[in-house]
């Protein structure tokens, strides 16, 4: 098994079109994850951040192009891609009509986590949320659902772990001790993650690595520090709103 | 443990905890076969009133008869209900990147069905027993794999209208909700197959249930059941479980090649 076999995340030439849509939604984009790096995936609404994500978790077929997870197609090798990745959105719930503990319980069931009551305590109590560990799902608010969420994917040891604006619902406080409790988790276990998120700062300074897509298309790949420089900018947020008006960067050379 | 059984386990384990967390969803499951059992029951004894000792046989097929088709009804509903539930409660993305196999998730739904069926079916025999002095057992050990048969056929449609679900989204709900009163005319539940017009006894003929509610008939009135019968319901019970499961198949890959998997219940 060679290098390429184990890198978390390699996008090769990726194409997808929704039935009916114009333009395609990712075009031909090229990227990687490598093992122990944080990618943030930037761009305004509708630049293919979600579609990238769904493509790498098996849950669309590109036109064309070829998306590996650790070296397998999460399409045609699921049993090998699924085990190791987890996912955390703003957009997918767990189930309302179960008790926060009662979810992790059954994920561990999914994935066959070993020892998981103990692990679900240790997450539960990372995340503050012993106190609502027996409560509803549906009767928490955004920012706890998010955290149970983020338990749910940390649960299974994920090696390459997705994250669709995690901190979108907390309060800056809770987002700045999610940001540092995974950043904690993430260089423990080695593991890699891919990032969406509208939050500037927070790309900045979570992310290692961030690619700014745009219609689709990649149009700047680089580290923040690196990105602002070859840009001339002062922020990242001054750089995603010159994307969003012009849909250029206007390279600085 | 073998892992597959670990998975279907804590998918079943999902759907049983809905009840116990929900009075409403535990009181949903029996309300509406007690209803019909009651209202059906009632309407037969009326009947026999009016016509004197010669409708007892009718009590006897009716009660039958609607143990009988709840046992259909439930099993395709609890198969579609679990992918439902998921959809409606924004879950379908969880299940489907976990590392579960479509065998695996079909095989919970198909516990889960036949728990709840077993369950309203025990609730109903002893209200038939109670409040009609029918006995289930009148139709003898040929009932278990009667019941069972019309257990796989509501699965097999279970299987059909789940990949409604995917293909159609929410569009699709009413299909759901309405095939099996579409299947019911032509099933015979309550009468025999010769009593349809010629066209709709062509189309009777095609379906396992008409097949299993004959057979149900003739073993009340103490007759035996044919093998070639049986042979039918094997044969098209087997054809339509395959159907169901290539259109759920075909429909899921079409939702993915679509990227509609993830925008399930937002159509």
């Amino acid at each position: 098994m060679g290098f390429m076999s184990t890198r978390p995340l390699e996008i090769a030439q990726l194409v997808f079109r929704y039935p009916n849509a114009g333009a395609p939604a990712v075009d031909r984009l090229e990227m990687t994850v490598e093992p122990g790096e944080i990618v943030g995936l930037l761009g305004p609404n509708g630049a293919g951040k979600t579609t990238t994500l769904q493509a790498v978790l098996g849950l669309l077929q590109p036109a064309s192009g070829t998306v590996r997870v650790f070296g397998h197609s999460p399409l045609s090798d699921r049993t090998h891609v699924l085990p190791r990745i987890n996912f955390a959105s703003v957009d997918v719930d767990l189930p309302s009509n179960l008790a926060a503990r009662e979810c992790l319980r059954i994920v561990a069931g999914l994935y066959g986590v070993r020892d998981a009551a103990r692990q679900i305590d240790a997450l539960i109590a990372q995340f503050e949320l012993g106190s609502l560990q027996r409560h509803l799902v549906g009767s928490l608010s955004a920012g706890e659902h998010m955290r149970l969420k983020l338990c749910k994917a940390l649960l299974t040891s994920p090696e390459l772990l997705i994250l669709d604006e995690p901190t979108l619902n907390l309060d800056p406080y809770m987002a700045q001790k999610v940001r540092e409790l995974l950043k904690s988790i993430q260089r423990q276990r080695g593991m890699s993650i891919l990032h969406t998120s509208h939050n500037m700062q927070e790309v900045e300074t979570f992310c290692d690595r961030i690619v700014f897509l745009h219609h689709g298309k990649k149009l700047a790949e680089g580290t923040p520090r690196d990105i602002l420089a070859r840009f001339q900018s002062h922020s990242l947020d001054e750089l995603f709103i010159r994307v969003a008006v012009s849909g250029e960067l206007f390279q600085v050379r | 443990m073998s892992q597959s059984f670990r998975r279907i386990s804590a998918i079943f384990q999902r759907y049983v905890l809905l009840h116990r967390r929900s009075l409403i969803r535990a009181f949903d499951i029996c309300f509406w076969p007690v209803m019909d059992l009651l209202i059906w029951g009632f309407v037969t004894m009326y009947l026999q009133q009016l016509a004197g000792g010669s409708a007892a046989q009718v009590i006897v097929f009716l009660i039958g008869a609607l143990i009988s088709w709840d046992i259909h009804y439930r099993g395709q509903q609890a198969v579609t209900i679990s992918l439902m539930e998921e959809i409606w409660t924004r879950n379908i993305v969880n299940m489907l990147i976990a590392p579960i196999r479509l065998w695996e998730w079909i095989a919970a739904s198909f516990l889960y069905a036949t728990l709840k069926v077993g369950l309203v079916t025990l609730i109903l025999c002893v209200l038939a027993k109670t409040l009609y002095a029918f006995e289930i057992v009148r139709v003898g050990w040929t009932f278990v794999p009667l019941a069972a048969s019309l257990l796989l056929f509501g699965w097999a449609i279970g299987l059909l209208t789940a990949g409604l679900l995917l293909k159609f989204g929410y569009a699709a709900e009413a299909l759901i909700w309405g095939i099996p009163f579409l299947l019911q005319p032509f099933s015979c539940v309550f009468y025999p197959v010769e009593s349809l017009p010629h066209w709709a006894q062509r189309m009777a003929r095609c379906l396992p249930s008409t097949y299993a509610f004959e057979a149900l008939r003739a073993s009340l009135r103490g007759g035996t059941v044919e093998w070639s019968v049986w042979g039918w319901i094997v044969g098209l019970n087997v054809s339509y479980f395959a159907l169901g499961l290539g259109c759920l198949i075909w429909c899921f890959q079409d939702a993915r090649a679509a990227g509609r998997l993830s925008r399930l219940g937002q159509e």
